[in-house]
């Protein structure tokens, strides 16, 4: 019994796993200090255990409960292939050691809890991982956190200043520009993005004529559908979020695609946006 | 995905130099094409040196040598700084229109020129670790052949693959008669004519390009043109935008009168590599930039494709959208 008391905790190669595998209990996990016999016991519960000797060695997972922690070996089941990496999020400077394999996107929602970003299809297709590094959108699925050393990174936590709204987040509220909320974080990052870019001048597939001159350009329906492309929503809200965005953009008011109930409680739409 | 080593520099040669001391080494550049395929299973290298911190992020006018008053952009620049380059965009709109059709936003924002080039086919087979596919294991046979084909090939395939390139940088590229720079171990440079850079599948579709090992992409040159006024990159899909071609064209006029004196036409999403219509070009030179004749220039190139299953549509499709994209470089390839 003693010196089950004595055995290690998770090793961090295990928490990992454990993170990949139920990443919602990791929380409570590490704050209650599961041990690691016990950590054990669960993976095979949850019919993980098949899943985790193919990804770790099996040596790794029991090694250690057969050896004196006092040998401290802890090292040796640490991150494989660990990568120290400093950068900024939403200008707090942040240093973790990461797994090569780690993607921003996991970075930010498990080791940062900045659980804004989400993950929608981890391959590119989506935009629901969106964030803006150094001043322009990327997906942060297609993105090692190893590669971010140095850069800037702004999650939708960091779009509000000073307990204020960004002008994008206030529009989308205003104008409905979402139903479910999954693929709203993204959709907000990326129009973030664009409003500079259009500032910029930058150009489109649909512009009308790409050799002309860049300059500040006020942007058409046409042109935000094609430039918010990369962002899928999976509910539709898509004349909504045309009409945030543009809203934002133009800086003048934008008339709302609905509206609460009528006077006489009869509800009323009208054909804005 | 699988554990691999993370590396990183800032020396061209080491880079090459890594990539030469380890087999399973690949280069990652933007990571959009490599990073998804090693999460499929389907690319499984165990390190991956990092190179975008080299310098070839330059996009520059040529000031000597054969292409002189060209433009040179970077294999490392983005694919939205190429794009929205100013001399590009004025000189070379063609390419600009090329880049904007492909992916989104944020992804071109990532992307990389040598990326774009050397990004790998979307066939679902290939990225099917249960389905055979001789290009990701070479000799297991192709699951496309025989199986659902309507993404691919028209022109150029054999047997052992009907894939298609997927790239739209790459088919204005190819039109605009590009030329791929690269340093290989020994330090020198080496130029490869683009229509030469990508191959046919023959009986190694394993082999995407004709890069040999230790080979850096560095930049790619287009020489000067007089395109500028009448070039249009029309993409066809199956949806408005964030999706792969069906069928692509670019096509490139230099008018006098009405007189063709120069054309480049050259399409995507039809085979293994950007595929230039020759015939058509053969059979526009020197004519009058006339619809009639755009349709006959269409028919002569579209006569030897070789359709598959479930993609003959891409031969009629394919003669409409010549003639479209040529019809819209003659209106000085504005969208409007
Ligand atoms: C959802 C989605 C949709 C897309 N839609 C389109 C589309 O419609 N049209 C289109 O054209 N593309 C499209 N793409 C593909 C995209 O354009 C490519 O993924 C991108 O151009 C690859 O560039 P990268 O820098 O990210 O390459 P990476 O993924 O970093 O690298 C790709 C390959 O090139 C090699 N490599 C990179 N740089 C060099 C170099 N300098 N020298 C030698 N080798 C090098 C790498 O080793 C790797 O094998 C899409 C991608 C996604 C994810
Ligand atoms: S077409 Fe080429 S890439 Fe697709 S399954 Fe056949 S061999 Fe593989
Ligand atoms: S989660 Fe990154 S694009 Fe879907
Ligand atoms: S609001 Fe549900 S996916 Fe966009």
């Amino acid at each position: 019994m003693e010196i089950e008391n004595k055995k290690p905790s998770l090793t961090e190669e295990e928490k990992t796993l454990f993170e990949k595998l139920m990443p919602e209990d990791m929380n409570e996990i590490s704050a209650l200090g599961v041990q690691r016999r016990h950590f054990l016991k669960l993976i095979t519960l949850t019919g993980g255990a098949l899943f985790v000797f193919q990804m770790l060695d099996r040596h790794q997972i029991f090694a250690q409960s057969s050896v004196d922690p006092a040998l401290n070996i802890v090292k040796a089941g640490s991150i494989e292939n660990s990568v120290n990496v400093a950068f900024r999020v939403n200008g707090a400077r942040k240093a973790l050691e990461v797994d090569s394999r780690m993607t921003l996107l996991d970075a930010l929602r498990e080791r940062l809890e900045l659980t804004g970003s989400k993950k929608g299809c981890d391959h590119g297709q989506c935009g629901a991982c969106t964030v803006i590094v150094d001043g322009r959108r990327i997906l942060s699925c297609l993105t090692l956190a190893a590669t971010c050393e140095g850069k800037s990174v702004t999650t939708i936590e960091g779009l509000a200043k000073r307990g204020a709204l960004h002008p994008v987040q206030a529009a989308f509220i205003k104008h409905d520009g979402f139903q479910c909320g999954y693929c709203t974080p993204g959709q907000i990052c990326s129009a973030v993005a664009l409003m500079t870019e259009a500032k910029n001048g930058e150009a489109s597939y649909v512009t009308a004529n790409v050799r002309a001159k860049a300059t500040s350009l006020q942007l058409s329906d046409d042109e935000i559908r094609e430039r918010m492309s990369g962002n899928i929503c999976r509910c539709g809200a898509y004349p909504n979020i045309i009409a945030a965005i543009k809203e934002v953009h133009s800086g003048k008011d934008v008339v709302q695609t609905w509206q609460f109930t009528g006077e006489n409680n009869q509800p009323t739409f009208t054909t804005g946006g | 995905m699988r554990p691999f080593k993370f590396s990183s520099t800032k020396d061209p040669n080491s880079a090459i130099k890594m990539l030469m001391d380890n087999t399973n080494a690949k280069f990652l550049a933007g990571g959009t094409n490599i990073l998804d395929l090693m999460k499929e299973d389907v690319e499984r290298p165990d390190e991956l040196i990092d190179i975008t911190s080299l310098h070839f992020t330059q996009i520059k006018t040529i000031s000597e040598g054969t292409n002189k008053g060209g433009i040179s952009i970077g294999g490392l620049s983005k694919n939205t700084d190429t794009a929205n380059d100013p001399v590009i965009r004025r000189d070379f709109p063609l390419l600009t229109q090329a880049i904007l059709a492909g992916a989104s936003a944020q992804i071109r924002n990532m992307a990389t020129n040598g990326g774009n080039l050397n990004q790998r086919t979307r066939c679902s087979y290939f990225y099917d670790t249960a389905m055979p596919c001789n290009k990701r294991e070479p000799g297991t046979g192709c699951g496309a052949r025989e199986g659902i084909n309507r993404m691919h090939a028209i022109f150029g395939w054999t047997n052992n693959c009907v894939a298609v390139h997927p790239s739209d940088m790459c088919v204005a590229l190819v039109a605009l008669d590009a030329v791929v720079i690269v340093i290989g171990t020994d330090g020198k440079s080496r130029a490869i004519p683009f229509a030469d850079y990508h191959r046919l599948p023959g009986d190694t579709p394993h082999k995407d390009n004709n890069l040999v090992p230790g080979e850096l992409i560095t930049s790619v040159e287009i020489p000067k043109n007089n395109f500028a006024g009448n070039s249009y990159y029309l993409k066809v899909r199956d949806r408005a935008s964030y999706a792969f071609a069906l069928v692509s064209v670019a096509a490139a006029l230099e008018i006098n009168g009405n007189q063709i004196k120069q054309v480049r036409i050259a399409m995507g999403g039809v085979a293994h590599k950007p595929w230039r219509a020759i015939e058509a070009e053969k059979f526009l030179l020197g004519k009058s930039a006339s619809n009639e004749n755009f349709k006959q220039a269409a028919e002569a190139e579209m006569q030897h494709a070789k359709p598959l299953e479930h993609n003959k549509f891409k031969v009629e499709l394919g003669k409409r959208a010549i003639i479209r994209a040529l019809t819209q470089a003659m209106n000085g390839g504005t969208n409007s």
